[in-house]
């Protein structure tokens, strides 16, 4: 039952063409916005314009009585419909109280205070502007170091550090730091990100019957959202149905129903009315919970042979007032050591509150350890005067030292980062490149390489609700299949992925297949899309319950037909037995027989044809490795950065499909070419937002994305299926990545600054120093 | 605020109705025409996914509004495939190189490239590559788009 399936099947490993792609590419996809209900209010917010103050009146007449407004809501009118928000574990994890609206003290700009409902946005709009309040300011912390000095941002809180974590001092530690032969530190400000889903957060709330609700809202999980809507009004979960069918884009900001559409809905309850809001992108690019804002200052410990000895960390992250949940950096903590021997570790993490927006969860939280570590190994063989694939080579973990626990205690098993880092040297000529920019700097050209390496991650199977996924699939009574899973994709293609799976195991053509994961009552809780996991959990239980599934057809086949179930397979729809091609029969025949005639049926045997299966990985993560190189060029002229070269090695383990895979690390890759060179959300003096539509914060566009090169190779995860997960990889070691090739560029004119983005204004102030090459 | 009478045609069919001088033809075709694949994403005329064709022409629907649209021929996304639901040129290359993830920004991109390959209109690689800096995608880094560009720019996809 374990034995991976080989990843060359007639749909495993295949580039499908997506089943969702019929709908998006036509105009029939349905997203949060284009559900409408009659009689449905529309939300807008009214925001605070200050970023720290007591609301000393607020005058809503005017608002209420234009016409079209059916009601202004405040903290107060919502009542016990205020309620408290949960995180995407369910969880309060002890962070500040948050609610739709806040009542008396804001604690960023764009905090909502109250609510217009009215027959149209453009009126709730008009009323917002009509909304007057007299704040009593007082002056707002910005910055970690302004939280570090300043009065508290939540006043029932002890201190403005919400959460620190840290491993117990290591005794050795300080004597190592003493004697190494090398010891480098190096300092990481990473910039505060607006995730920028293209579509923006949703919800449109209809409270139905007596005591139920049906929600339909971008999320990440129809069943995670399900219940923390359930949890935060008081609802029995079973009814709240969430429904969600198409998804533009999560990355982490929707793996929770958060204010705004938590507000939405207590609207819909209050007033027994549907209600809808949708995000604008003004209001997704200042007050949708951000990521990342954090630094960390790391500590390399080496021998004389550059081997690591030591390892230390001091991580701070800025939370703003409401974050999603406490980051203190936990994951940073657990995943830092990565594919490295490291024999000692420490790590020290907080996470402060300040006057800004709460802070989210952003594909890979914790992806700032791959830029620290992997800037800094480069910058250790810079000072120890070795090659930096060199440095990696000797830290690196082999295939002969695992299966190992690392300084953490955390189980490292089946990796192959040096094996995909060799993979990729195969691909790039070094000793070529370092000549052409020997070459290149002599005429002013400032080339450069950058090379990382990493393992992720995936399938984390331990934190509630990231536990286990549930597979259950119909062959109905015309052949046909379909499968509810516990699965929900914002863009990930599990409609033909785990489409293709299906059509494996079953024998059917993928074209027979239909998956449904939109609607948190018609299949298993699951935590849908979060931390990489639904090729490898739901991928696995889809192979099981197919395999209950097979069985059974095989059995049904066996008994009508006389045969041994050992001698019956089934191939592209038909069921067949082998030596007897006339007894060949179609799954539409077993069907009718399983569903129709209980007599002709195995003794006992339950009718129908359907099945189920819930798994859980056995391991706590199933990590992919990667090994990456990209070659760029800095422009003297300009400071622009422009990528000339990407390479991706990377083993994701069995590929269900190579076209998803390498959309899912793309992905990343743009996105964390965003990070290091284009993105920031900037915040001036006062707590206001100053990137505030798409002219003022960059997304990467086509013309800042190379063509990425891939290579890869498949190491069969331990799971049922082989499969690892991909969905984060691109993003962690896209920075670290991009982040070397630039420092190798700009070699010549002396360090990097420590701040991210590496803006083109960044980088030529520095070029105006003289090369020394 | 004024109300204005307006008529346009919209994926071939005529659509009467009154609206605010203040609705965005996007908004309109939204909500009075029903045709939802027109994505509002950004709303100030940097992303292009609320991309439709005006007369052929491709314009950004949220910077435009309905009453300057009375008595235009407005195809939108819903338009675009042949009347027996088989894929355009442009939307059989986006789905033969994967050029879409989540399909939000998709539509918008469709149209763009619709009016610039559509009937006797040829455009190189690079025009293509141009026309696409002006749309933001957050899924898929772009290359199954920049696949597609070359696909339709050798006239590959029939």
């Amino acid at each position: 039952m374990n034995a991976p399936i080989s990843g060359a099947g007639r749909y495993i490993g295949q580039r499908v063409l997506r089943k969702e792609d019929l709908r998006l590419l036509t105009g029939r996809g349905q997203f949060v916005d284009d559900v409408s209900i009659a009689g449905v209010l529309h939300v807008a917010y009214v925001r605070s314009e200050i970023a720290r103050g007591r609301i000393v009146s607020m005058d809503l007449e005017a608002a209420r009585a234009l016409h079209g407004v059916h009601a202004v809501l405040t903290a107060a009118d919502l009542g016990k419909f205020n309620a408290r928000c949960s995180n995407m574990h369910l969880h309060h994890n002890d962070g500040p109280i948050t609610r739709p609206l806040t009542e008396e003290f804001v604690r960023y700009v764009g905090d909502p205070i109250a609510m217009v409902l009215a027959d149209s946005r453009y009126i709730a709009e008009d009323a917002v502007a009509l909304v007057w309040v007299d704040y009593e300011e007082e002056d707002p912390l910005i910055t970690v170091e302004d939280a570090m000095s300043g009065p508290l941002v939540h006043p029932d809180r002890e201190s403005n550090v919400l959460l620190q974590i840290g491993l117990p001092p290591n005794p050795e530690f300080e004597k190592i730091m003493a004697s190494a032969t090398h010891v480098v530190t190096g300092t990481l400000r990473h910039q505060r990100i607006a995730q920028s889903t293209m579509e923006a957060r949703g919800v449109v709330s209809n409270p139905t019957g007596m005591d139920e609700l049906t929600v339909h809202i971008g999320c990440q999980s129809t069943h995670i959202a399900s219940a923390a809507i359930a949890q935060a009004f008081e609802l029995p979960e079973n009814k709240v149905r969430v429904v969600a069918k198409d998804v533009g884009g999560g990355f982490g900001l929707k793996a929770q129903p958060w204010r705004e559409e938590v507000g939405a809905i207590a609207a819909s309850l209050l007033l027994r009315r549907p209600v809808k809001w949708i995000e604008d992108r003004f209001e997704a690019l200042t007050t949708s919970c951000p990521a990342r804002e954090s630094d960390i200052t790391t500590t390399m410990a080496f021998d004389k042979d550059a081997k690591l000895l030591a390892l230390a960390c001091v991580y701070n992250s800025n939370n703003g007032a409401y974050p999603h949940m406490p980051d203190a950096g936990m994951p940073v903590m657990m995943f830092m050591p990565g594919p490295y021997r490291i024999p000692v570790y420490q790590f020290v993490g907080k996470a402060w509150l300040t006057n800004t927006v709460g802070l989210g969860g952003y594909r890979a939280p914790w992806a700032i350890e791959a830029l620290a570590r992997e800037s800094l190994f480069d910058k250790a063989a810079r000072q120890i005067g070795i090659d930096p694939i060199e440095i990696r080579r000797r830290n690196l973990l082999t295939a002969s030292e695992v299966p190992c626990l690392n300084a953490l205690g955390l189980e490292i098993d089946n990796i192959t980062p040096m094996e995909c880092l060799d993979n990729l040297l195969t691909k790039i000529d070094v000793p070529a490149f370092r000549a052409e920019q020997a070459e290149g700097r002599k005429q002013g050209r400032y080339l450069g390489l950058g090379i990382a390496t990493y393992i992720e991650p995936t399938a984390a199977n331990g934190v509630f609700p990231l536990l286990s996924d549930h597979a259950q699939i119909t062959i109905d009574h015309a052949g046909k299949v379909i499968a509810n899973l516990s699965t929900h994709s914002q863009g990930q293609g599990i409609e033909t992925t785990h489409a293709q799976i299906i059509a494996e195991q079953l024998g059917v053509n993928v074209d027979d297949v239909t998956i449904y994961q939109d609607d948190s009552t018609r299949s298993g809780f699951g935590p849908g899309g979060a931390g990489s996991r639904q090729a490898v959990v739901a991928g696995a239980a889809i192979i099981r319950a197919a395999k209950i599934l097979t069985d059974k057809v095989k059995a049904i086949a066996a008994h009508a037909l006389n045969a041994n179930p050992n001698d019956v397979t089934i191939e592209d729809g038909m069921v067949k037995v082998a030596g007897a091609e006339a007894m060949s029969r179609s799954l539409k025949e077993i069907a009718e027989l399983a569903y129709g005639d209980a007599k002709r049926l195995p003794p006992d045997m339950e009718g129908g044809l359907e099945a189920q299966y819930r798994y859980t990985a056995e391991r706590m993560f199933t990590h992919a490795s990667a090994a990456h190189a990209c070659i760029v060029e800095v422009d003297r002229e300009t400071g622009f950065t422009n990528i000339l070269r990407w390479i991706s090695s990377e083993d994701c383990g069995v590929q269900i499909n190579p076209a998803i895979v390498e959309g899912q690390i793309a992905g990343g890759l743009a996105q964390a070419i965003g990070v290091v060179l284009h993105e920031e959300f900037t915040i001036d003096a006062r707590g206001n937002p100053t990137a505030v539509t798409f002219k003022d914060y960059h997304l990467p566009a086509i013309t800042d994305v190379p063509t990425f090169e891939y290579t890869h190779i498949t190491t069969p995860s331990f799971s049922d299926g082989g499969f690892r997960g991909v969905g984060e990889g691109g993003m962690i070691i896209g920075g670290p990545t991009l982040l070397n090739a630039i420092a190798d560029a700009m070699l010549p004119f002396g360090p990097l600054p420590d701040a991210l983005p590496m803006s083109p204004t960044k980088l030529h102030n520095l070029m105006q120093n003289e090369p020394v090459v | 605020m004024s109300d204005h009478e307006i008529s346009m045609t919209v994926n071939g069919r005529t659509c009467t109705s009154r609206v605010e001088g203040r609705m965005t033809l996007g908004d309109f075709l939204r909500e009075k025409v029903g045709q939802t694949g027109v994505h509002m994403a950004c709303e100030h005329g940097v992303c292009g996914a609320c991309t439709i064709l005006v007369d052929g022409l491709a314009v950004r629907s949220c910077l435009m509004f309905a009453v300057q649209a009375d008595g235009a021929d407005v195809t939108t996304v819903e338009g675009a495939a042949a009347p027996d639901g088989s894929l355009s040129p442009v939307q059989q290359a986006m789905r033969e190189c994967h050029a879409l993830q989540c399909g939000f920004c998709t539509p918008g991109v469709v149209m763009t490239l619709t009016s610039l390959t559509q009937g006797a209109t040829k455009s190189d690689e690079k025009t293509l590559l141009n026309a696409m800096s002006g749309h933001l995608c957050r899924c898929t880094g772009y290359q199954g788009i920049r696949k597609a560009i070359k696909q339709l720019a050798a006239g590959e996809a029939a």
